[in-house]
């Protein structure tokens, strides 16, 4: 083997896209395998293992991390198409550059702490919070045999992990020693742990139909089409519609974002637990939220929306991991829009939403599902499973909603 | 697992563990407790009891640590740490753990059980599969039981709760 | 090993992080300190009181809610991943009607605490006069 080779192998990956990331993380092990020849040595299995995980680690938090750069400046500019500006549009080609302006500035700021805080839980929370969010992305099925570790206990550790963030939140919060601070971290906390219910519970509900907790073998459960074009993705039943709806309002109230932003609520409460950050510690909290985002939005097109699936037969011949990250990029862009369009709750309306609605509804999605396996998984199953998700869906609405919300009845604090 | 981890995970879930109650700030003690709950998970995943090293962080990193979170808070944090040390309490809850130790170590030591070696552990079980299967099958009724215990629970939470607000 | 990537993931994200933090340090300017600067933001109000107001007893309850709630979706993942081969093995609906009644048990301590309303977060007297 000699580099020449190597070099020649790069056309032909690329002629086949499928299988691209595969061949190029082949091709980089060889490229090892050289330099060790090319040294004189043979290398040691346990080296080509720990480049093969390093190699994925590597890509994955790189893909990410561009993700996050990218979505800074998307975000900013669809929200400013909402408002009627024109958003960010100085540094470079349309703004693209804006995340490197950012980084620099960030990198330069001042890094404030306060004389009373606990120094070292300070440093120390925006590391706890990074790394959970740096985990998650690992789990995700990108493509066919594209998982970094596909866990037999996979989507439970996702929410364990996941549950990290609170821990983290919490540190920032009380290591700040303001009260704006620990306030946000108590409200974050009190809203987190409330929207997991429905999230976890969601997540039940699609291992109760695949059978499995690994998110490959429920991206692989959603395989194949109904009369030959329908896609079998558990979005499109009943049941998996209502836990899919459900997983996405958890899974905005999980990642603080409007309109369950309420911890940091600039009108109440400054910036809640980030109150006494600046510079890169700040940085780093808003990087770890949006990583954190578009793990758990992977994981709801891991769920429900059929994950690498293609969404007809015919569209195949575009590869299975491009069509993971494009209906990543087209719920990024629904949550961008749910931002534009929506006011910011009340706590007592969040914590209502969270109690009395959801986590009865996503009990209801889960009887359904096991109705909907009962009658068959045909058109029968269908037509149950949707009238037992539309009796409470109604009831709920008419007992939780109708009689705080009508005129007469409610009585309006000045404050609100 | 290798045993380098297994030490180094071993002493992480003790040295925390002792940190959770030498610490005089009930925060930091709690935080503690978390660092060691994730050691203990880590022994669990060396042993590839998957499904129960995920619920040991997801119920006890996650959900027991956010309710001492809240419990923490709901307290005066001073009071507390002004208290001084109690030696006398502190001899004798040094002799309880000498003496419940050497108990442990001479009950393991004439059990029979204890001085063989453990049998191999298959990799990769389905565990969360086989626990389900064996539960649903076998102690269906120890299950029920569970769920009249969390419902005294909850009731107890409102109970008492209520009583605190009047 | 199954769960040496995450050990190792670990590490890199630690790596990542405290590198940043400290490259931050390195680089960023640092201005003369003050005691206007250095006491909690508070937009410019001096603080009144101590860092750490005493929280309601909501919070507990929820948290206490959330921990029975956990251990019930607990249990259900098992009964999830086991529900199809437990009916094909063992026929009928046995395991459907035993994760029934188990919600059901619980569902009372539920519908307790709404009655009693502790999940109602608003103001008691707003709460009270609808």
């Amino acid at each position: 083997m000699n580099f020449i080779d190597l070099l020649k192998r790069i056309p032909e990956i690329c002629k086949t896209p499928e299988t691209l990331p595969l061949e190029g993380k082949k091709l980089i092990l060889d490229f090892v395998t050289w330099l060790g020849s090319l040294v004189g040595i043979a290398v040691p299995p346990w080296v080509l293992t720990l480049v093969n995980i390093l190699v994925v680690i590597v890509a994955i938090i790189a893909v990410f991390l561009i993700m996050f750069a990218l979505m800074s400046v998307w975000e900013r500019k669809i929200l400013a198409r909402a408002q009627n500006r024109y958003g960010p549009n100085r540094v470079g080609p349309w703004g693209l550059f804006q995340p490197v302006a950012d980084g620099i500035k960030m990198l330069t700021k001042e890094d404030i702490v306060p004389r009373n805080a606990d120094k070292v839980v300070h440093f120390i929370a925006p590391i706890v919070m990074l790394v959970p969010a740096l985990i998650l992305p690992v789990l995700l099925p990108y493509g066919r045999g594209m998982v970094a570790i596909d866990l037999s206990v996979g989507i439970l550790f996702f929410f364990a992990v996941g549950a990290g963030s609170e821990v983290a939140i919490f540190l920032a919060g009380w290591s700040s020693r303001n009260k704006y601070s620990i306030l946000g971290a108590m409200r974050a906390i009190a809203q987190m742990i409330s929207y997991e219910l429905p999230l976890v519970m969601s997540a039940v509900i699609v291992a109760l139909v695949a059978g499995t907790l690994s998110p490959t073998g429920i991206v692989e459960a959603q395989g194949g089409y109904q009369f030959g074009f329908f896609p079998n993705w558990f979005v499109f039943t009943p049941w998996g519609f209502v836990a899919c709806v459900l997983f996405y309002f958890s899974a905005l109230a999980e990642s603080n974002r409007s309109p369950f932003d309420l911890p940091e609520g600039e009108s109440e409460l400054v910036a809640g637990h980030l109150t006494e950050y600046s510079g890169f510690k700040y940085a780093l909290f808003f990087m770890a939220e949006y990583v954190g985002m578009f793990a758990i939005n992977g994981l709801l097109v891991t769920l429900f929306l059929g994950g690498y699936q293609a969404p007809l037969p015919f569209l195949t011949f575009i590869p299975s991991w491009c069509w993971f990250f494009i209906k990543l990029a087209f719920l990024a862009f629904s949550l961008v829009w749910v931002r534009a369009t929506m006011p910011r709750f009340r706590i007592d309306q969040m914590m209502q939403f969270a109690w009395k609605f959801m986590l009865p509804m996503s009990f209801a999605a889960l009887f359904s599902a096991a109705a909907w396996h009962y009658a068959g998984r045909g058109l029968l199953g269908w037509g149950i499973s949707a009238v037992l998700v539309a009796i409470p869906y109604f009831a709920l609405g008419y007992f939780c909603f109708t009689r705080h919300h009508s005129a007469d009845n409610r009585r309006y604090l000045f404050s609100e | 697992m290798s045993p380098i981890l297994f030490w180094i995970f071993s002493a992480l879930m003790l040295g925390f563990g002792a940190a959770t109650i030498l610490n005089r700030n009930p925060v930091a003690s709690a935080l503690s407790l978390v660092v060691s709950f994730l050691g203990l998970a880590a022994l669990f995943f060396g042993l590839d009891a998957n499904f129960i090293g995920v619920i040991q962080i997801l119920v006890y990193a996650g959900a027991v640590m956010v309710l001492f979170i809240f419990i923490i808070m709901l307290l005066d944090l001073k009071a507390e740490q002004r208290r001084q040390i109690n030696i006398p309490a502190l001899l004798g809850g040094v002799a309880i753990v000498v003496a419940f130790t050497a108990q442990l170590v001479t009950v393991i030591r004439s059990y029979k059980a204890g001085n063989e070696p453990f049998a191999a552990i298959t990799p990769n079980l389905p565990d969360a599969h086989n626990i389900g299967m064996t539960l649903f099958a076998n102690y269906n009724l120890p299950f029920q039981v569970i769920g009249v215990l969390i419902l005294v629970a909850s009731i107890g939470v409102v109970v008492l709760s209520q009583r605190e607000l009047k | 090993m199954q769960y040496l990537p995450v050990l190792l993931q670990v590490i890199v994200a630690i790596g990542f992080a405290a590198a940043a933090l400290i490259f931050s340090v390195l680089l960023g300017k640092s201005g003369r300190r003050n005691p206007t600067k250095d006491s909690p933001y508070e937009c410019g109000m001096l603080p009144i009181g101590g860092p750490q107001p005493r929280f309601a007893v909501k919070f507990y309850i929820v948290a206490m809610l959330f921990i029975l709630f956990d251990l019930e979706v607990v249990f259900m993942y098992p009964w999830a991943v086991a529900f199809r081969d437990f009916s094909l093995k063992f026929g009928g609906s046995t395991i459907l009607w035993s994760m029934i009644s188990f919600i059901g048990i619980v569902t009372v301590g539920y519908a307790y605490a709404i009655k009693k309303g502790v999940l109602n977060w608003g103001r008691q007297d707003v709460e009270k006069s609808n």
